[in-house]
C-alpha cells in the first residue's frame, strides 16, 4: 500500500491538486450564484416580497359601530343595546370536547339543535376560534355557569351587545325593531359601512332613521399570524357610534292610551297641532319586538300572523278606515265655505234623505225619528246625517273633494316612519279612472257621511284635527325630536313642513269648534255623558261609527268573534282647550259600536296631559 | 523541511502546542465555533425562544464536538484499516432497516438497536472512506474496471437509501461518492461522456414513468403551481427571505418566522429565518463562514500525506458544500425541495453528528501530516 504511495507520489499529488483546485472553484462559482440569486429576492425583487409579507401578517378587521339608541321626551329609553350572554366554547383549549359539552348539559339547557350548529361550526372554525354553543343565557344559567366554570377550561360567557326594548310591547308600532341583515338588505345597504354589523332596522323608526342609528363603521389594522390569530392591534380608525334618537313621543302619554283603549283593537295618535309632536302613537293589539332581534321561532311567529286581531298589522300608519261621522265637521266647514250652506241655515230632517230625483231610495239616518229642524252647529252635535245628506247634495262630490283634500284627506301626512298610506278621497274622476264607472250621485251622499268610498288613516284624521284646532295650520306630524351625537351634539331637525287651510271668514273656525263643544257638553251632544265628567278644561270632540260591511266567506272565526267582529268601528276626534288648542287626539277603536264609547278614552288622554292626572 | 519545522515550533503558543497535542485544527475549529454559535442564535429566534429547544441543540452540539474530537484521536491510517468493515456493517444495517426498521412520517429510515438511529448516517462517511479505500490502492487515474467497481460501491448504499425513501441522504451519499472519483483524477473525457449519456437517458426515463410520478416530478421543479400544498413552503420562504431585503428586519423580528407563516423554519427552512432577519447582508456573512470552512478543508486535503486521506477529506469537504447549496438552494427556490438541512445550523441531531464526526476525520488528517512532517 505505502509502495503505490511513494511510486507516482508527485504525479498524483499534482493530479489532485488541479482536481481540488477545480471543485474549490466549481463551489466558488455555485455559491456566488446562490448569492446571486439571494441578491434577486432581496434587493431586485424586495419590494415584491415585502409587501407579500405584509400581506400575509396584516389583517384589516372592522369595528362595528355601537347603535344610537331611542328616548321618549323625557328621556326614557324606548331602544337600547344590552350585553346578552353567550355560552362559546373554545375547541384548541378543550382536552376532552366530548365530555365537555355533556357536563355542560348538566348546567344549563342544551337542545340537540345547539350540539348540531356548534359541530358545523367546529368544522369551519380555526381552533382558536371561539364557537357559540348556546345563546342569551338567563341570569339563573350565567350564575350556575360561573359557579362551575373551573370543570370547564376553554369554555367562556361571552356578552354582546343586542338590541333591547325595554318597553316590550309598548311603543313597538313607533320604534319598530332590528333584525340580523337579510340577503336583500345587502343589496340596499353599503356593505362597507355594515362590515361586522349583524342587525338593521327592519321597522318603525329603527328602519326610517337607520342612517342615523347605525353610525359610522370603524377599523383596525392587526398583526396575525399564520393560523389567523390575532397578535396586536397595528392602527386604530374608532367607529362613530349611531345618534340617539329623542322623540316625541311620551311615554306615560302613550301608556295610558294603551290602557284606556283596553282590550280592543285599535290605533290612538295623540299630537300638538302647533308643533305636530306626536306625543302618542298607540296600535293595538301589540307585540314583543324583542322576540325578533334574534330570529324569532317559527312557533311564535305562527301566533303573531293567526292571532284574531293581528298583532303584526300596524293601524296607526297602515290602518284605512271609514271616517264616518269624523267628517262631518269638515264637510260642514266647506259647505259654510262654498256658500252651499248658510251657517245658520236649518235643515229638516225626518229620519232619511231622498234624492229629488228618485224618491223611493231612501237614505237613513242613525236616528229613525229624525233630528227635526237642525242648522250645522245642531248637527254637529247631534251628528244628524240627514243635514250632511242635503249639504253633500248641494257641494258635490268634486267640490267636496278638494276642500277635504285641503285638509290632508287622501294624502299621506309625512309622518316619519315608512309605509304610510294615504286613505282614500274618492272624486267623480278616480272612479271612472279606477273602477271605469260613472260617480252616482248617492255616493256623494255616502261620501258626505264618511262612508262609502272614504277611508282615512288615524293619522290623517289626528293631522286635519289639528287644522280645524289650530285654524289652518296643517302640519307634519313627526315622531322624532332631535338626534343627539356620541359626544352629546343634539342636532335639531328642520322645522317640519307646514301649509295654511284658508277658509273666506275666520269665524267658520270659531263656529266649529263650539259645535265640537257642544258635541261634549250641548243639551244633545252625542259624547254628552263623557262632557259631564270634564274637569277643568273645555274639549272640542266629534263622534264617529264606522260600519263593518261583513266578513270574507273562508274567513272561520267562532261565534263570539264573529259576533264581536260585526260590531261597527267607533272612532273619535277631539283637541282641548279650545280657546287655546295644546293637544289633539284621534282614536279608532275596532267594534266599539259607538264613538261615544270612545270618548271617555280621549278625555284620559287629556286629563294625563292636561292636568298630570292619572285616570286609574 | 526543516526550516519551516523550526518556524513552527518557534512560533507556536502554547495552547496551539496543546491543540496539536490533542490533534485539533484550530482554524478549522474557530470556523466551526463562529458557524455553530451564529447558529444557535438564528435557532433562538426560529424557534419561538424556546429554552426547551436550545437545551436540545446545545446538548447536541456538545455531543457532536466530542465526537468530533474523538475522531480526530484515530489516525487516517487506523480508519483505513477499519474501513471496509464499516462500510460492510453500514450495508448490513441498510439491510436491516429495509426489513425490520421503523416507520417515521412515511419512510422506513430507523433502525433500533440499543438506540435508535439512521444507519443511512453512517453511509455518509462509509461511503466516501470505501472509495477512498478502494482507489488509494489502485493507479490513479483510475481505469476502466476501478470505475465500474466505484460505481457499484456508490450505487449500492444510494439506492438502498433512495428506497427508504430518502432522497436528501441518497444524493448525499451519492455526492460524497462522486467527489472521490472526480478528485482521484477520472478524466474528464469520461466523467463528460457519462454526463451526456445519464442526460441522454432522461428522456427515456421520462417516458417509461407513471402520469401521477410525471406530475409529483413537475411539481417537484415547478412548487408555485401547487401553491398550499408542496408549493406553500416555498412560497413562504421566498418571501421571507425577499422582505428580509438589504439589512433585514432584525434578529428576533422576522414577521415570516415569528408569526408561523415559514414552516419547518428551525430545521430545513433556517436559512429563510437568517435571510430575513439579517438581510443580505447577514446571508453574504454567512456564506463566506461556509466558504471558509470548505476553504479549509480543501487546503487539508492538499496538504494530506497520501491518497486515501486526500481523497477522503477532499470528498468530505466537498459533501459539506452539497449540503449548503442544496438547502440554500431549495430555500431560496431555485432547486426542488429534497430534505437536506442546513449543515451545523438547523435542528436536528443525527446529521450533526455526523457531519462533526467527518470534521474530527478531517482534523485527524491534518494532525497526521503535521505529525509525519516532524
Amino acid at each position: 500500500m505505502r509502495r503505490s504511495f511513494v511510486t507516482d507520489h508527485s504525479f498524483v499529488s499534482r493530479l489532485f491538486k488541479t482536481r481540488a483546485i477545480v471543485a474549490g472553484v466549481v463551489s466558488l462559482l455555485l455559491i456566488s450564484l446562490l448569492l446571486a440569486r439571494l441578491g434577486q429576492l432581496q434587493i431586485v425583487e424586495y419590494a415584491h416580497f415585502a409587501s407579500l409579507s405584509k400581506e400575509n401578517r396584516v389583517r384589516l378587521m372592522a369595528l362595528p359601530p355601537n347603535r344610537g339608541l331611542i328616548y321618549d321626551r323625557n328621556g326614557v329609553v324606548l331602544a337600547e343595546n344590552r350585553p346578552t350572554y353567550h355560552l362559546e366554547l373554545i375547541p384548541e383549549q378543550i382536552e376532552d370536547l366530548e365530555a365537555t359539552l355533556l357536563g355542560l348539559g348538566e348546567v344549563v339547557a342544551i337542545s340537540e339543535q345547539n350540539i348540531e350548529q356548534f359541530r358545523t361550526a367546529l368544522r369551519t372554525h380555526r381552533p382558536f376560534e371561539s364557537i357559540s354553543l348556546r345563546t342569551r343565557l338567563s341570569e339563573e344559567e350565567v350564575a350556575r355557569l360561573a359557579v362551575n366554570r373551573h370543570r370547564f377550561p376553554g369554555v367562556d360567557i361571552a356578552a354582546r351587545l343586542s338590541r333591547y326594548y325595554p318597553q316590550r310591547t309598548s311603543t313597538v308600532h313607533a320604534v319598530g325593531y332590528v333584525g340580523r341583515i337579510s340577503e336583500k338588505e345587502l343589496n340596499t345597504i353599503d356593505v362597507s359601512n355594515y362590515r361586522g354589523t349583524t342587525h338593521i332596522g327592519k321597522t318603525g323608526l329603527e328602519k326610517h332613521y337607520e342612517a342615523e342609528l347605525h353610525g359610522i363603521v370603524g377599523q383596525q389594522n392587526v398583526e396575525v399570524n399564520a393560523e389567523g390569530r390575532i397578535l396586536r392591534v397595528i392602527d386604530k380608525v374608532p367607529p362613530i357610534p349611531g345618534n340617539d334618537l329623542i322623540l316625541n313621543l311620551d311615554l306615560e302619554l302613550q301608556l295610558t292610551a294603551e290602557r284606556a283603549l283596553g282590550d280592543f283593537a285599535g290605533a290612538v295618535i295623540v299630537m300638538e297641532p302647533q308643533t305636530g309632536a306626536v306625543l302618542a302613537f298607540v296600535s293595538e293589539p301589540t307585540y314583543d319586538p324583542n322576540l325578533f332581534v334574534h330570529g324569532i321561532s317559527v312557533k311564535d311567529y305562527a301566533a303573531l300572523r293567526q292571532g284574531d286581531y293581528k298583532p303584526l298589522f300596524n293601524r296607526a300608519l297602515f290602518g284605512q278606515y271609514p271616517p264616518g261621522s269624523t267628517l262631518k265637521p269638515f264637510v260642514g266647514m266647506a259647505g259654510v265655505d262654498a256658500k252651499a250652506v248658510g251657517p245658520r241655515e236649518s235643515i229638516r230632517c225626518i229620519g232619511y234623505y231622498t234624492l229629488p230625483h228618485d224618491k223611493d231610495h231612501r237614505y237613513r239616518d242613525w236616528k229613525k225619528w229624525g233630528h227635526g229642524k237642525v242648522d250645522l252647529a245642531d248637527a254637529i252635535e247631534q251628528s244628524c246625517d240627514v243635514y250632511f245628506y242635503e249639504l253633500a247634495h248641494r257641494l258635490g262630490i268634486n267640490r267636496m273633494h278638494d276642500y277635504l283634500r285641503e285638509f290632508g284627506f287622501g294624502d299621506r301626512t309625512g309622518v316619519d316612519l315608512l309605509g304610510e298610506r294615504s286613505g282614500l278621497l274618492p272624486s267623480k274622476e278616480w272612479k271612472r279612472k279606477i273602477h271605469g264607472k260613472v260617480w252616482y250621485p248617492g255616493e256623494t251622499l255616502i261620501a258626505g257621511i264618511g262612508q262609502g268610498y272614504m277611508l282615512a288613516t288615524p293619522l290623517q284624521l289626528a293631522v286635519a284635527t289639528s287644522v280645524l284646532a289650530t285654524k289652518g295650520k296643517k302640519i307634519q306630524p313627526r315622531l322624532l325630536k332631535e338626534m343627539r351625537a356620541y359626544n352629546g351634539e343634539v342636532t335639531a331637525l328642520s322645522a317640519p313642513s307646514v301649509s295654511w287651510v284658508k277658509l273666506g271668514r275666520e269665524d267658520i273656525w270659531d263656529q266649529m269648534h263650539e259645535s265640537m263643544r257642544r258635541v261634549l257638553q250641548g243639551e244633545h251632544g252625542t259624547a254628552r255623558a263623557t262632557g259631564w265628567t270634564l274637569k277643568s278644561y273645555e274639549m272640542a270632540g266629534k263622534t264617529g261609527t264606522a260600519q263593518v260591511f261583513g266578513i270574507a266567506q273562508d274567513e272561520e272565526y267562532d261565534a263570539e268573534t264573529v259576533a264581536r267582529k260585526l260590531r261597527d268601528h267607533a272612532l273619535f276626534i277631539a283637541f282641548a282647550p279650545i280657546e287655546d288648542p295644546e293637544i289633539v287626539v284621534a282614536i279608532i277603536e275596532e267594534n266599539g259600536e259607538h264613538g261615544s264609547a270612545v270618548a271617555p278614552i280621549a278625555m284620559k288622554i287629556m286629563d294625563k296631559y292636561l292636568l298630570e292626572e292619572d285616570a286609574e | 523541511m526543516p526550516s519551516k519545522y523550526e518556524f513552527d515550533t518557534a512560533y507556536q503558543s502554547r495552547s496551539a502546542r496543546v491543540l496539536q497535542t490533542i490533534r485539533i485544527d484550530p482554524v478549522l475549529l474557530l470556523g466551526l465555533l463562529i458557524l455553530t454559535l451564529a447558529g444557535l442564535g438564528i435557532l433562538y429566534s426560529a424557534g419561538d425562544q424556546s429554552a426547551e429547544l436550545m437545551q436540545k441543540q446545545i446538548i447536541r452540539l456538545s455531543i457532536a464536538f466530542l465526537v468530533m474530537l474523538v475522531v480526530a484521536q484515530i489516525s487516517p491510517q487506523q480508519l483505513y484499516l477499519w474501513t471496509p468493515w464499516i462500510f460492510a456493517v453500514g450495508v448490513i444495517l441498510l439491510l436491516m432497516v429495509f426489513f425490520a426498521g421503523e416507520v417515521g412520517k412515511g419512510a422506513q429510515r430507523w433502525l433500533k438497536i440499543g438506540v435508535r438511529f439512521q444507519p443511512s448516517e453512517i453511509m455518509k462517511l462509509a461511503t466516501p472512506m470505501m472509495l477512498a479505500w478502494y482507489l488509494s490502492e489502485r493507479p490513479l487515474p483510475p481505469g476502466f474496471r476501478s470505475l465500474i467497481i466505484s460505481t457499484v460501491l456508490v450505487l449500492v448504499p444510494t439506492v438502498m437509501i433512495a428506497m427508504q425513501p430518502d432522497l436528501g441522504t441518497a444524493l448525499l451519499v451519492a455526492a460524497a461518492g462522486f467527489f472521490v472519483v472526480f478528485l482521484s483524477g477520472i478524466r474528464w473525457r469520461v466523467l463528460i461522456g457519462t454526463g451526456l449519456a445519464l442526460l441522454a437517458f432522461v428522456p427515456i426515463l421520462w417516458r417509461m414513468m407513471h402520469d401521477y410520478q410525471r406530475q409529483r416530478v413537475l411539481t417537484l421543479l415547478d412548487p408555485e403551481s401547487d401553491p398550499l400544498g408542496a408549493g406553500y413552503h416555498i412560497i413562504q420562504s421566498k418571501i421571507a427571505i425577499g422582505s428580509g431585503g438589504l439589512y433585514g428586519k432584525g434578529w428576533l423580528n422576522g414577521t415570516q418566522s415569528q408569526l408561523d407563516f415559514l414552516p419547518e423554519r428551525s430545521t430545513d427552512f433556517i436559512f429563510a429565518v437568517f435571510a430575513e432577519e439579517f438581510g443580505m447582508m447577514g446571508a453574504v456573512l454567512l456564506l463566506s463562514l461556509y466558504a471558509f470552512i470548505i476553504w479549509r478543508g480543501l487546503y487539508i486535503a492538499d496538504h494530506a500525506q497520501d491518497n486515501f486521506s486526500r481523497l477522503l477529506a477532499g470528498s468530505l469537504s466537498m459533501t459539506f458544500f452539497v449540503y449548503l447549496f442544496v438547502n440554500v438552494g431549495m430555500v431560496s427556490g431555485v432547486l426542488p425541495v429534497v430534505g437536506v438541512p442546513l449543515p451545523l445550523v438547523s435542528y436536528g441531531g443525527t446529521s450533526l453528528v455526523t457531519l462533526m464526526a467527518g470534521f474530527g476525520i478531517l482534523m485527524s488528517i491534518n494532525s497526521d501530516r503535521k505529525l509525519l512532517s516532524k
